[in-house]
């Protein structure tokens, strides 16, 4: 009889207790899940930014002939045409060059982790060096490129006002909300960034002074690899549908 | 995963040298997402705006995004609830997109429709 119980909550009762169901410790779980429902508030600014954008008549002229304009959305590759140290117009050029700059972050990322499995403390000091430098690389570019964007550039009359660059108020560049959440959209993923970053320092800190060679393992180096991929997945979309599209 | 050899009085922890085939999966990964990266730059100047241009750069980002959280954030390899308890969630995602550009089409037209009687 007590054979028989023992054998059945081994095999089949799954979810009884006593053991990982998902073969992944509760830390890691837990990020999944909280990813997930950052995944969401982003898919509601994204989608909301494509809500407002068909919500306003679409520029229906050739590419080249495009000026800004209160009466259509902007075209995003005829807004963000600067890279530093030249006027020459360079259309998403500089948001490419971020992009490949977070990719590589995710790419030492995932060379941290490799290395932690492995215990080998001084690869994962390497590793997370390089991502947090990465990371830091990332927000600076996107530091300068909003000081651009809040400038201005060749300026729009509206309302018989010749207005240069944007806030929350107005807007060179086209209607108000396309301004509007290129701050909120591109904002909270530099937010992301940033706590990301600052998470990431914790962690070499704590790989430095031998905590997770004290523990055994090295599964924290996991959990913030799985929030900065995150970060980068959210960027790719970002860059999709805010710059491309 | 993890090599505790706590049941040792001193614990030791041994580094393994470095896995090839791993660390090759990894840079193979991070090689095709600049690739695809590269192809949606051809595409943003080469082509004519409009619904293949857009649905191609649609379909590129599921390819990128794909990558990333197979590969990176490594879910191909967990167990398949923890790969469907991500997955399913995000698949209702799809419905709120539809949702919210359909009604933003009808709040254009409707725009439209009182800019017309106003002027």
């Amino acid at each position: 009889m007590a054979t028989t119980g023992v054998i059945d909550s081994n095999d089949k009762n799954l979810w009884g207790g006593g053991v990982e169901p998902m073969k992944a410790s509760y830390g890691k779980l837990m990020m999944w899940f909280f990813l997930l429902s950052d995944a969401l508030t982003f898919s509601g600014l994204l989608v909301s930014y494509g809500l407002s954008r068909f919500a306003h008549r679409a520029y229906t002229g050739s590419v080249e002939d495009f000026v800004f304009s209160q009466e259509y959305w902007p075209i995003p590759e005829k807004v963000f045409t600067h890279i530093p140290f030249t006027h020459a117009p360079a259309p998403l050029v500089f948001v490419g060059i971020m992009t490949f700059i977070l990719i590589m972050s995710s790419v030492t990322m995932v060379l941290a982790v490799e290395a932690g499995h492995r215990m080998d403390k001084k690869g994962v000091q390497k590793w997370m060096l390089w991502t947090i430098l990465g990371g830091i690389t990332f927000l600076g570019c996107q530091a300068w490129e909003w000081t651009i964007f809040i400038q201005g550039d060749k300026g729009t009359i509206i309302d018989g006002v010749k207005v240069f660059g944007a806030n929350m108020s107005v807007n060179e560049y086209g209607p108000q909300l396309f301004a509007n959440f290129f701050f909120f959209i591109t904002g909270f993923h530099g937010t992301h960034v940033l706590s990301g970053i600052i998470i990431n320092i914790i962690v070499f800190y704590n790989t430095s002074i031998g905590v997770y060679e004290k523990v055994g393992h090295y599964e924290m180096v996991e959990k913030v690899g799985l929030y900065w991929h995150f970060v980068d997945l959210v960027w790719v979309f970002v860059f999709t549908f805010f710059y491309l599209v | 995963m993890a090599h505790a050899h706590d049941h040792e009085e001193h614990v030791v922890h041994h580094v393994h040298p470095p896995d090839a085939a791993k660390i090759r999966k990894i840079w193979l990964t991070a090689g095709i997402l600049a690739f695809v990266t590269a192809i949606e730059f051809l595409m943003a100047f080469t082509m004519d705006r409009g619904v293949l241009l857009i649905t191609g750069f649609v379909l590129l980002t599921f390819v990128k995004s794909f990558y990333i959280v197979a590969e990176f954030m490594h879910l191909k390899y967990e167990v398949k609830s923890l790969i469907w308890s991500i997955v399913l969630p995000v698949i209702f995602i799809v419905w709120l997109v539809v949702a919210l550009l359909i009604e933003g089409d009808a709040i254009l037209t409707l725009r439209n429709i009182w800019m017309w009687y106003f002027n």
